[in-house]
């Protein structure tokens, strides 16, 4: 069961998506951690739950109103068309955005849980040390969190290599552009191609695994799955 | 606008109470704030280094770190000041090394007042330097917490009860170092304590607080001797004699020490004549006889006057406070021997003492 063209097609396009919307997450992700960690805002339950909200709706559901929203008719849709950019549904760019909605809370909750575990305190100390806020930023804050980034662009970007339902909805199944891993495995099984189908089938749940593995092993030492 | 000393009006609503402090602090030596557990020593402490926002004002030695009157509020980074916090805060991610360099490195080579050298050494801890901190013991994290903040030459330390978490063993190992820093700099420190044994070996100045007030502040000397202050009522009541050699006793192999009030004996110290050394005499090592003639094994006997009389911590004693040639000393008696003798404020007595403890 070697694989296609198409296969490889598929499992290239999921890399870069997954990369890309990794390292964008990381980028998105830490202002809002730190928001969340450290605010007093009465706010701060209402954006966590946003945030939090793709791990418990239905892919289909998140992608339904992404749909809706960035059509023709939709808020963000109506945008992109005024600052040329046409519409977002059914182009590679539009399964960036939508993935980095699905997979933001992934990302989001190990950043937060680290800056959360630190404390004020080694903060502080630095201002005592006379680091401004934005050295303590990359200097202490950063470095002690490292832990939690790791574990968060681990899973932002196994949970993005994973998704099917967000991408069946905005993205469809064109090649080269949209048609990731989890796609051609729903295009070999509808096919009757059970042999193509465990070939990536059986790679993704390789790649799942050892995954999880490695996030065990760094848990062990920092929180996620060794517990805190 | 410049004035000396440490100048601090600070109001800050805390969760049971108002701290509301001002105070006229001098501009060098060790300042100890005392008080009990939750009184607001860290607080105040905090609201000078700018971790708290109080409304009031803060200068030390002519330089304005607040006044809200003027819309002043320096944050703490950009505050010459050093700060060791109550438990090791060491950073983590660093070497002991990089964790002395993170503030030194950040301070422009012509402000450097406290060289890498000195700090050093002072500390002892040379041989730490290419350490994790995780190897470190409790003692030794909070020495290089103290280098590290030296580093920065500050203007001010603060220091938040540095030894609270350390065991006696590893305070007696950082309390010789403390001694030091008081004796070798000029930069000044405010010290956050809850022990008296502390406040006598190390500070110069006395502040106490409670519920965010401040009962008394004057020379430490001063107020340990004062009777209506809740120093007194402690089992551990004690004063502090400043004395100098006077000279050594061969044949007996003891020291004496001289004061205004006249000269204790001790068992023989190597100290030069001429040097300093500051005793602590406990209330309960006094007591007192109405004559001279020494018929007891006691060495030292000092001529003294009553002025006054306090309450004790158990209802059976009372606390009498002599003058021995204008200095303050306590005794610890029964009231049973206070009525038996006949004491009363004027009398001329003798103050037997039976031990006294070198501090320093």
């Amino acid at each position: 069961m070697e694989l296609t063209p198409e296969d490889w097609s598929a499992v290239r396009l999921t890399l870069e998506l997954s990369t890309l919307v990794t390292v964008l997450l990381l980028i998105i992700g830490t202002p809002i951690a730190w928001w969340l960690a450290r605010t007093r805002s009465r706010l701060r339950g209402v954006i966590g739950a946003v945030v939090s909200l793709p791990i418990v709706l239905p892919p289909t559901v998140l992608g339904f109103y992404l749909l809706v929203l960035m059509g023709p008719q939709g808020a963000v849709g109506r945008f992109t068309e005024a600052l040329g950019l046409g519409r977002l549904p059914f182009t590679f760019t539009g399964l960036v955005v939508a993935s980095i909605i699905y997979s933001l809370p992934f990302v989001v909750q190990p950043i937060q849980n680290a800056f959360m575990a630190m404390g004020d305190r080694p903060l502080e100390v630095a201002a005592t040390l006379r680091a401004s806020p934005l050295a303590t930023f990359f200097t202490v804050t950063l470095p002690l969190a490292r832990p939690g980034f790791i574990t968060a662009a681990i899973l932002g970007f196994a949970h993005t290599v994973g998704e099917f339902g967000v991408v069946l909805m905005i993205g469809g199944n064109i090649p080269d552009k949209t048609r990731v891993i989890s796609m051609q495995i729903y295009n070999h099984v509808e096919a009757m191609e059970y042999g193509q189908a465990h070939g990536l089938a059986a790679g993704l749940l390789a790649f799942s695994f050892i995954v999880l593995l490695g996030l065990y092993a760094v848990g062990g030492r920092n929180g996620l799955g060794g517990g805190r | 606008m410049s004035e000396a000393g440490i100048q601090l009006q600070c109001r800050l609503p805390l969760a049971d109470f108002t701290l509301d402090a001002d105070l006229n602090l001098p501009g060098r030596g060790v300042t100890a704030l005392f008080g009990p557990s939750g009184s607001g020593k860290t607080s105040l402490l905090r609201c000078v280094a700018g971790l708290a926002r109080p409304a009031g004002r803060v200068e030390i030695n002519g330089e304005c770190w607040q006044d809200n009157a003027r819309r002043i509020f320096l944050p703490t980074h950009r505050r010459p000041l050093g700060y060791v916090f109550q438990e090791a805060s060491l950073f983590a991610h660093l070497s002991v090394r990089a964790n002395l360099e993170f503030g030194l490195k950040r301070i422009a080579a012509a402000e450097r007042k406290v060289g890498w050298e000195a700090a050093v050494e002072l500390l002892g801890i040379g041989h730490l330097l290419d350490r994790g901190t995780a190897a470190l013991s409790g003692g030794e994290r909070q020495r290089v917490a103290i280098a590290r903040a030296l580093l920065t030459s500050p203007r001010l330390l603060l220091m938040d009860e540095p030894l609270a978490a350390l065991d006696s063993r590893r305070k007696q190992e950082i309390l010789p170092y403390l001694e030091r820093l008081h004796d070798e700099l000029a930069t000044p420190i405010l010290y956050v304590s809850h022990s008296p044994d502390e406040v006598a070996r190390l500070a110069d100045h006395l502040v106490l607080l409670e519920q965010g007030k401040v009962v008394a502040s004057g020379p430490t000397a001063e107020l340990l001797a004062r009777l209506d202050l809740p120093l007194a009522l402690d089992e551990d009541a004690a004063v502090l004699v400043d004395t100098r050699v006077v000279g050594h006793d061969d044949d007996y192999q003891l020291t004496r020490l001289g004061f205004p009030g006249g000269v204790i004996k001790v068992t023989r110290k190597a100290l030069e004549v001429g040097a300093r050394a500051r005793l602590k005499i406990q209330a309960r090592d006094v007591s007192i006889a109405l004559s001279g003639e020494n018929q007891s094994s006691i060495v030292n006997r000092l001529p003294a006057r009553i002025v006054g009389f306090g309450d004790a911590a158990h209802p059976a004693q009372c606390l009498v406070r002599l003058d021995a040639g204008g200095t303050p000393l306590l005794a610890r008696i029964t009231r049973l021997s206070k009525d038996q003798l006949g004491l009363r404020e004027g009398l001329p007595v003798v103050a037997q003492i039976k031990s006294v403890a070198l501090l320093a």
